[in-house]
């Protein structure tokens, strides 16, 4: 294609649009609203898969074994559990590691408190494995394997927090492609509206255009144009919004749960924009060009 | 070289608009094709520009067969005709220079070709002086010389013309008349549709006559016109 023949197709596309003023408006504001829903659910999911992901990093389980036991029954223990597919992560914790840091956190600046134990941990028999999953889901059923094995006494983990995210998580997946595929199916309505009217309004051009010999494709590319640039309207303006609301409500929810500010940690927006834009856009521009070739299909034969 | 053979065209409507219509057209010729209304003057226009398919028969335009043409090749087919409509079909918000431009525009020629080409054919049909009036400015000839301009400005090998003076009055009709006659030659083929006699009868040249879907009489008429 010729750029003067692209730029003529933009142009004629921009013509249509200014014409058919309201119904583009609302095509714009309906594409706005699903593309910002989109949005705010992208960032609620991204940033809750960013907080499972980040909690089954941080977030380890802690497996305590039988006094009695010596180092090498548990390190055949640690073995067993260090075959396990779920297991992403794990490392011995000795009863000595385990005083020094217990030491390192609860006597900092007071290191004269723990001479008293000089020479005798309490908490000897307190050796453990660290272990870290790779899927926070497992986390449950691989705990309750733990407890099922021999030696082991007692078994630390996170069971609320976490599993909350996680069912958090699927929810708002859920919802969101629901809402999402109304808001699109309203989208795609509207966009067809839209350029059944601009087809309707420039019939006498294209029935011209076609006894003149021109291709389907250059018939219809003015309202591929005009959907496109629809589409991408539609979604520039809640990524505008989206920009803005982000940083302030992820200010307001830092303030707000400052308390679980070890596991609430949010996708800095640097991260998770770009990706957004990227995603809004094609949803945007979508929307736009299949809303318009499958109208204009009806409308437009040779 | 336009021939029809044998073709019959059926609506589905049961409406038998063409029988058995045979006709042989040369390179260069201009030709009317006469005939009332429902006579299927219109629906041979509309076979030639393969807007519809025939029943039976074949059509062959410049060694083209339409009946064998595949869809895609119609739009490049079509490029080969330019066509003249009874009421203009202009775009209105357009003005006349970019009303034929248009023509070229869509068939994607560069717009160097376009800057060329359109004001040599405004000369042509002597509308160089208003190629920046909208069409409501201009007379119903002018607007019709415009049409014509943008039938040609793609150098067709043959002009299509449906009813070219219907809407024009006695004086304007014989002007464009004129226009299609030294159109014509230069080399190009045309086919005027057509009911008014006044005009066939000034014009000496080929006349088809059409009655109830079949060609009654094929000859040479009329005295002549005068061309500039």
């Amino acid at each position: 294609m010729r750029i003067s023949t692209f730029f003529y197709c933009l142009k004629q596309g921009m013509i249509s649009i200014c014409r058919n003023i309201w119904f583009s408006l609302a095509s714009i504001a309906t594409i706005s609203a699903c593309i910002f829903l989109f949005c705010l659910f992208f960032t609620v999911a991204y940033n809750v898969q960013y907080m499972v992901k980040h909690a089954e990093s941080t977030v380890g389980i802690s497996v305590l074994f039988d006094e009695q036991l010596t180092d090498p029954e548990i390190q055949a223990i640690g073995d067993q559990i260090g075959g396990r597919t779920e297991v992403k992560d794990m490392h011995y914790v000795t009863a000595e590691d385990a005083w020094d840091s217990f030491k390192q956190e609860y006597f900092a600046g007071n290191e004269e408190l723990a001479e008293g134990f000089a020479g005798d941990n309490p908490l000897a028999g307190s050796a453990s494995y660290e272990i870290f999953l790779y899927d926070i889901d497992s986390q449950e059923g691989f705990v309750q394997y733990l407890l099922g094995l021999s030696g082991v006494r007692q078994v630390n983990y996170s069971n609320t927090a976490i599993a909350g995210f996680s069912t958090l998580s699927k929810v708002v997946g859920i919802l969101s492609l629901v809402i999402i595929g109304v808001l699109l199916a309203v989208s795609v309505f509207l966009i067809n509206n839209t350029i059944s009217v601009a087809a309707a309004f420039r019939k006498n051009e294209s029935k011209i255009m076609r006894l003149i010999g021109a291709t389907n494709f250059m018939i219809r590319a003015p309202f591929l144009v005009e959907g496109v640039l629809i589409g991408l309207l539609g979604a520039a303006i809640p990524l505008v919004g989206m920009y803005f609301l982000y940083n302030h409500a992820v200010e307001y929810m830092v303030q707000q749960f400052r308390l679980f500010s070890e596991i609430i940690v949010f996708v800095p927006a640097g991260q998770i924009y770009p990706l957004m834009i990227g995603v809004a856009l094609l949803l945007g521009v979508g929307i736009g060009f299949f809303g318009s070739f499958f109208t204009i299909r009806k409308y437009l034969k040779v | 070289m336009i021939e029809i053979v044998n073709i019959n065209k059926t609506y589905e409507t049961g409406n038998k608009a063409l029988r058995g219509i045979n006709i042989t057209i040369e390179d260069g010729e201009f030709v009317f094709i006469m005939g009332k209304s429902g006579s299927g003057k219109s629906t041979l226009l509309h076979l030639l520009l393969k807007e519809v398919e025939s029943t039976s028969g074949s059509i062959v335009v410049n060694h083209m067969n339409l009946q064998k043409m595949p869809r895609r090749y119609v739009p490049k087919y079509r490029r080969t005709l330019g066509v003249v409509f009874q009421d203009f079909r202009l775009l209105r918000d357009r003005n006349v220079f970019e009303n034929v431009a248009f023509a070229q525009r869509v068939v994607g020629a560069s717009s160097r070709a376009i800057r060329e080409s359109v004001p040599e054919m405004l000369k042509l049909v002597g509308l160089s002086a208003k190629y920046k009036s909208l069409p409501h400015q201009l007379s119903g000839g002018e607007q019709q010389r415009v049409a014509i301009a943008r039938a040609l400005i793609n150098r067709p090998e043959v002009l299509l013309a449906d009813e070219p003076t219907g809407n024009l009055d006695h004086e304007n009709a014989i002007e464009i008349m004129k226009l299609l006659a030294q159109i014509n030659a230069l080399g190009t083929t045309v086919v005027v549709v057509t009911h008014s006699q006044e005009i066939v009868e000034q014009m000496g040249k080929r006349v088809i006559t059409m009655e109830r879907g079949q060609v009654v009489s094929d000859e040479i008429k009329g005295g002549d016109i005068h061309e500039n």
